[in-house]
């Protein structure tokens, strides 16, 4: 029981930073129906910023509090600027273009971003300060969490809840809805549909940076390439649990988080990556519209 | 749409027709270069004789991963080249002829690396010194074998290519899988006296060659038993169910075949979930870097690695010449590319010419003083004289045991 | 001639890259060893570079722009150059045979190293006009498209492992089960529609690649399958030379077969229904095109060529390991097509050679190679979604917005 205990929160953790992930995948898709392939890269470029900034924060003998939030909110600035950028760069110039073309520009955008960062950084693994502090009335239980995943667990459920109060109850979000539902009709209302647009990349790309801070304390390393595989895993969330829903994106990451910590636990590690897959493979052939998305009628 | 880019269309017509001409001249010119050399390849690949080896220079081949995110364990071997040559350029080279580099990436790719080989061959090359990644040097060495050149690599490890037969103009500094896996496997066996023992993996080439061997001499050996035989995902966000399955599975050691980071990864999460399990793995983990990595969870953690050459004069002498030379100390597979550029050039100066079968006789027969100790090489192309020792973190260094 | 206006444009967005790139291109930090670098030039590059690409950019997007508002006009200009070379015989038939006879008397005045990346380079102009069927003609983006091409490799490493066959017998082989696998593959997944076709096929493509990373028993794992023999012609082996001016004529020959194939496709009913398909789905069906087979047909297809060049390649290096079949090969095969022009067979051609040719003759910048892919894919998109050449047979209708 006590392994399956394990399995559990293992699991819980893992799809608690896909959920991360997820969100900002899913709010893109939500708004423009694009599959933001570089959003993977913007959270590694996340926890790239957070370690050089904490790297010279160390240097300058900045103390632990200090480099933990310094450290997160330039990140976060950095990468909401990024997004910020890639979707005017790569996404605005292709808005009327036929449906393939945005996928592609952002397969080019995330090739890019990956070896922009191996070219300017390095290609090895870089270890990660452990930013989060230990906290004390936790150690009894160090054997199942920890630190960072707690931190982890509840950053998760704020974001989600934080998301889906914004979406559902300010301008902002009243203007998101609209602009998701209809573009043209919500440009004709006065929604500066752009302006939405570029606040979608721009929180979903805050999120993740969060994310790549966590998880990189978490895992206490990185390297240009974590961005690809989490990218694609939190994309499988994202379709897991219908891809536009907030509450969807969460469910998903939990679903393959526990999918693969069981199948690790009771099969085995060797095909982890495969039992992802083939689950987005399955959900997508017979529920495309995933767990809690509704499936719409293809408009003529 | 289809007239709007009419002038843009001509202009990239143009672009690519310049761009053509261009890169038709000079593979032209390098063509024309090349002439007087290819022919005398391929003859020399039918029958070598030592005349034709009038020229005016010896050329050393370097090839291995130079870019791209493999570059850390290539360039070292360029650098220990580079030294090497250099020093011997300086004291009036091999047979009266200085020797000349031709460095060539392979990105550690098997397709890519057929064109180094095939471009080392164009460019008249005498020996080769590489490939570092075990599959490229296989899909190089299926060039070299039939053009009869002589190819020594620092870090290809996996034991087929030599133990296979496939190839008899490949030789190694390394000692291979098998070799490593051996000692780990002895080591828990019957130093620690550990009977339990996971065996793990990074699913890569190196990696699960080890782990593969391990697991099979622990069967065999019949005092111990594999409680637990997985690959981890390089690269994954969490590890936390492995090591839930570690502990599961009552293993009171782990064997680990792959990289410091995957291992560091591991082994802190094991210790942060306070388990002690004994750590043993390989010469990819035996680098300090893991030590730096994983601070205090670290300390007590086994690795094989080669056996200490830091009291080797050799071997002080070469890592002092890089970081005069280079400014840092030098990286991964350093002393062993170090190592076979000096056994390659000492046994073209022993053969007394760059012929096919004297080169090979004189890597067969004469020792050679490196880094890494006094070495020839056995019939396989391993080489004698280098051995692997079990190492131990303790205090924050590797400590021989 | 500039205005003022134009100059703050691009100071400002020169000051947001410098801003933007300012940890990452100018800080690294070595946690390991504790220091940090200051790189200041790298800022300069930066402002100075995207000060001058702002102008590039806006200068194309004004392009794009006043070509689509001459084309809502109607205006109607000159056939472009480019297309009169394709369409007049005056001018194709002389150009034809230049390149005929270039082609044939190339591996007799290159050295081998020029036949040899020639082959890697046709190799994918192959590869990208059996992608062009799915992705450029019937208008399925396919990610996984490199499955397809490992399916093929290992039949040939496995079948001639196991049951020694030839490389000729493979052949049709590979491209048979090329068939199945497209088909099994395909049959599922076309239901879906445009971008989550793409994530399945990206899904399932990975899921060979992990199966033959994993599987040890089956495909020999990580460390691949070595000493595949080269193409033997009536049971003559050759030397190296020879046997690479013969795979370069084999590739050759498949080359010239494929652009027939695909040619008498485009032009048949079922190319007829794929273009129709990839123009309007709902339109098509209402006109009675099956849409499940249609699609299937062009999957499969698609999935015969890169079954049958998998073979080739293969014998070509001898070596294969599932890291030569990875998502970045998928990519890489796609950046073929979308550069060359989906649905345009001269457009592939040349945009293989140019994006495998350039980056072995510009070694010396590999480090660049991906990020220059990246680039290519957006800005292609973005100014240039017809590709280099664009299709001929291709018209575009504008909703009126």
């Amino acid at each position: 029981m006590d392994y399956f205990l394990e399995l559990f929160l293992g699991g819980l953790t893992r799809g608690s930073i896909y959920a991360l992930i997820a969100l900002g995948y899913t709010m893109v898709y939500g708004i423009i129906e694009l599959i933001n392939f570089a959003h993977g890269e913007i959270y590694m470029i996340g926890a790239f910023t957070a370690l050089i900034v904490a790297g010279v924060l160390t240097f300058w003998g900045f103390n632990h509090i200090a480099i933990l939030l310094l450290a997160s909110i330039i990140a976060v600035i950095y990468s909401a600027a990024y997004g910020f950028t890639v979707e005017k760069v790569a996404y605005k110039p292709l808005r009327h273009a036929p449906r393939l073309s945005p996928l592609i520009s952002a397969i080019g955008m995330s090739i890019f971003l990956q070896n922009y960062v191996l070219l300017a950084q390095t290609s090895d693994f870089l270890p990660f300060p452990s930013l989060i502090p230990d906290f004390k009335f936790l150690e009894p239980y160090s054997h199942l969490i920890r630190p960072p995943e707690l931190v982890i667990l509840l950053t998760t459920a704020v974001s989600m809840l934080l998301l889906t109060l914004l979406i559902r109850f300010t301008r902002i979000g009243k203007a998101m809805r609209a602009t998701a539902q209809d573009r043209n009709m919500a440009m004709l209302v006065g929604i500066n549909v752009d302006r939405i647009i570029s606040i979608t990349f721009i929180i979903g790309s805050a999120l993740a940076a969060i994310g790549g801070i966590l998880i990189a304390s978490h895992i206490g390393m990185i390297n240009f390439y974590i961005g690809f595989i989490a990218g694609i895993k939190a994309f499988t969330a994202a379709v897991l649990g219908g891809i536009g829903s907030i509450p969807g994106a969460v469910l998903g990451g939990l679903v393959l988080g526990w999918t693969e910590s069981f199948a690790t636990g009771y099969v085995s590690s060797d095909y982890e990556d495969v039992f992802a897959f083939a689950l987005l493979v399955l959900i997508l052939i017979f529920r495309p519209a995933g767990i809690l998305g509704r499936s719409t009628i293809q408009k003529v | 749409m289809m007239k709007k880019h009419s002038r843009k269309s001509i202009a990239t017509v143009f672009i690519s027709v310049l761009f053509f001409l261009l890169a038709g001249f000079s593979f032209y010119s390098c063509g024309e270069r090349e002439k007087p050399a290819e022919p005398e390849k391929t003859e020399k690949s039918a029958a070598p004789a030592p005349a034709e080896t009038a020229g005016e220079t010896i050329k050393l081949g370097v090839g291995g991963a130079h870019s791209g995110d493999l570059a850390s364990y290539g360039l070292p071997s360029v650098n220990a080249a580079e030294l090497v040559v250099k020093e011997i350029n300086e004291k009036g080279g091999i047979l009266g002829k200085k020797v000349e580099l031709l460095v060539e990436d392979d990105v550690c790719k098997p397709e890519v690396a057929t064109n180094t080989a095939t471009k080392l061959l164009s460019e008249g090359v005498d020996v080769v010194m590489g490939h570092i990644c075990s599959g490229a040097t296989k899909s190089a060495l299926g060039i070299y074998k039939d053009s009869k050149i002589v190819c020594m690599s620092p870090s290809a490890t996996n034991p087929p290519l030599t133990q296979s037969g496939d190839y008899p103009n490949f030789f190694r500094t390394i000692a291979s899988d098998d070799a490593q896996a051996k000692l780990e496997v002895d080591y828990a066996l019957d130093v620690l006296n550990l009977k339990k023992i996971a065996v793990l993996h990074d699913k890569g080439d190196y990696g699960k060659g080890l782990a593969e061997f391990a697991k099979s001499f622990i069967e065999k050996s019949g005092k111990g038993e594999v409680a637990l035989y997985e690959g981890i995902t390089p690269g994954a966000v969490d590890y936390s169910a492995v090591v839930q399955k570690i502990k599961q599975s009552g293993a009171e050691a782990v064997i680990f075949g792959g990289y410091h980071p995957e291992a560091s990864k591991i082994v802190m999460q094991m210790r942060k979930k306070g388990m002690n399990t004994t750590f043993i793995s390989d010469d990819g983990v035996k680098d300090d870097t893991f030590i730096k990595v994983a601070g205090k969870y670290a300390e007590g953690v086994y690795a094989t690695g080669p056996k200490d050459t830091s009291t080797n004069p050799l071997a002080i002498k070469a890592n002092e010449d890089h970081i005069k030379a280079y400014g840092k100390e030098p990286g991964a597979f350093f002393l062993n590319a170090y190592a076979a550029t000096q056994a390659l050039l000492n046994a073209i100066e022993k053969a007394g010419s760059t012929d096919y079968d004297a080169i090979v006789n004189a890597l067969r027969t004469e020792y050679v003083e490196t880094p890494l100790g006094k070495i020839r090489f056995d019939e396989k192309g391993d080489a004698i004289g280098i051995g692997f020792s079990m190492y131990k973190v303790e205090n924050g260094v590797y400590v021989e045991n | 001639m500039i205005k003022l206006e134009e100059l703050k444009k691009s100071f400002l967005v020169s000051v947001w890259f410098m801003f933007l790139t300012f940890p990452i291109m100018v800080i690294r930090v070595n946690p390991i060893e504790k220091v940090v670098e200051w790189r200041w030039k790298n800022i300069l590059i930066v402002g100075a570079g995207s000060f001058f690409f702002s102008f590039l950019w806006r200068y194309l997007l004004l392009r794009r722009e006043t070509g689509r508002k001459k084309m809502e006009a109607g205006e109607i200009e000159k056939i472009p150059l480019s297309r009169r070379i394709l369409t007049e015989p005056k001018m194709y038939i002389p150009a034809l045979v230049c390149i005929a006879v270039f082609a044939s008397v190339f591996p007799f005045v290159f050295s081998i190293y020029q036949i040899n990346i020639m082959v890697t380079a046709i190799i994918y102009v192959v590869l990208g006009l059996g992608l062009n069927i799915v992705v450029g003609l019937a208008g399925l983006l396919d990610l996984g498209y490199v499955a397809f091409y490992a399916v093929g490799a290992y039949s040939y490493g496995l079948l001639n492992y196991h049951f020694n066959l030839g490389f000729w017998a493979v052949l049709p082989i590979g491209a048979l089960l090329g068939v199945v696998f497209g088909i099994l593959l395909g049959f599922p997944v076309l239901r879906l529609r445009g971008d989550y076709l793409a994530i399945v096929t990206l899904g399932f493509g990975e899921i060979i690649r992990l199966i033959l990373e994993n599987w040890n028993e089956f495909s020999f794992g990580p460390s691949g399958i070595a000493n595949i023999p080269r193409p033997s012609f009536f049971g003559h082996q050759f030397s190296l030379h020879a046997a690479t001016v013969y795979i370069y004529f084999l590739m050759i020959a498949l080359t010239l077969l494929t652009i027939f194939v695909v040619n008498r496709l485009q032009n048949s009913r079922i190319g007829r229904a794929w273009i129709a398909l990839r123009e309007d789905e709902v339109a098509c069906q209402a006109m009675g095109i099956d849409k499940t087979k249609t699609k299937l047909t062009a999957f499969a297809l698609g999935a015969t060529w890169a079954g049958m060049i998998g073979v080739i390649f293969a014998a070509k290096t001898t070596f294969i390991n599932p890291a030569s079949f990875t998502f970045l090969e998928s990519a890489m095969i796609l950046s073929i097509v979308v550069m060359g022009g989906m649905g345009s067979i001269i457009g592939v051609i040349i945009g293989a050679l140019v994006l495998i040719l350039l980056p072995e003759y510009l070694r010396a910048f590999s480090d660049y190679r991906m990020l220059l892919f990246g680039a290519i894919l957006v800005i292609m998109m973005v100014f240039r979604p017809q590709g280099l050449i664009s299709n001929v047979r291709r018209t575009y209708k504008f909703e009126g917005r």
